[in-house]
């Protein structure tokens, strides 16, 4: 059994499915890899702006 | 004035042959599309990410849909089936069964459901490079 930390399985998700994007939504290699990194700062991003906004709502 | 009749073009090299073997086999067996294309590192990367997120959802004690009793039920489970050959394999195996008590086991059905999404994303994909619509 693994118990990963949330924020590890953020990254997880997020390097898996912007893998996948990356492949299936351009056409060449470096564009492939452009996008992929793009979608992959964009998940982790979101994810670190939106757990501020919870916790300063929360406070 | 006599105009010529609209002929069917001939069938491109890229359209001959089964055109949905690599959508169902890319479905089947994730990465398997663009192998059969030979895109092998495209293949390879699509396989390790696809299959490297459903074991880590069944590793982080995710459940495999078996029942469809409710709406949510019938979604979670057709993205299950997006899995393929894999998703039958965990159900024969009995993999996820367990009842989800963490956070983190919710967390690893969600994996399992969006490897299965993402797969078929990618059989789509090889089936477009099949048929010459992406290169």
């Amino acid at each position: 059994m693994t118990h990963p930390s949330h924020f590890l399985a953020v990254l997880l998700f997020a390097l898996f499915a912007s893998t996948v994007f990356g492949i299936t939504m351009r056409d060449t290699p470096p564009k492939m890899f452009r996008y992929g990194a793009y979608c992959f700062v964009l998940f982790v991003g979101s994810v670190i702006v939106f757990s501020w906004v919870m916790f300063l709502i929360a406070r | 004035m006599a105009t010529t009749p609209n002929k069917p073009a001939p069938p491109k090299a890229s359209e001959k042959g089964l055109v949905y073997f690599p959508l169902i086999a890319g479905w089947l067996v994730p990465g398997a599309g663009h192998f059969l294309l030979g895109k092998w590192i495209r293949g390879t990367l699509l396989a390790v990410s696809i299959i490297a997120m459903f074991a880590v959802g069944l590793a982080m004690q995710g459940q495999l849909h078996t029942s469809a009793q409710d709406l949510l039920d019938v979604l979670g489970m057709a993205g299950d089936l997006g899995n393929g050959l894999l998703y039958f394999l965990g159900r024969a195996a009995g993999w996820g069964t367990q009842p989800v008590q963490t956070t983190v086991a919710d967390y690893g059905t969600k994996f399992i459901v969006v490897a299965g999404l993402l797969n078929i994303i990618a059989a789509v994909d090889a089936h477009n490079l099949r048929t010459g619509r992406k290169s």
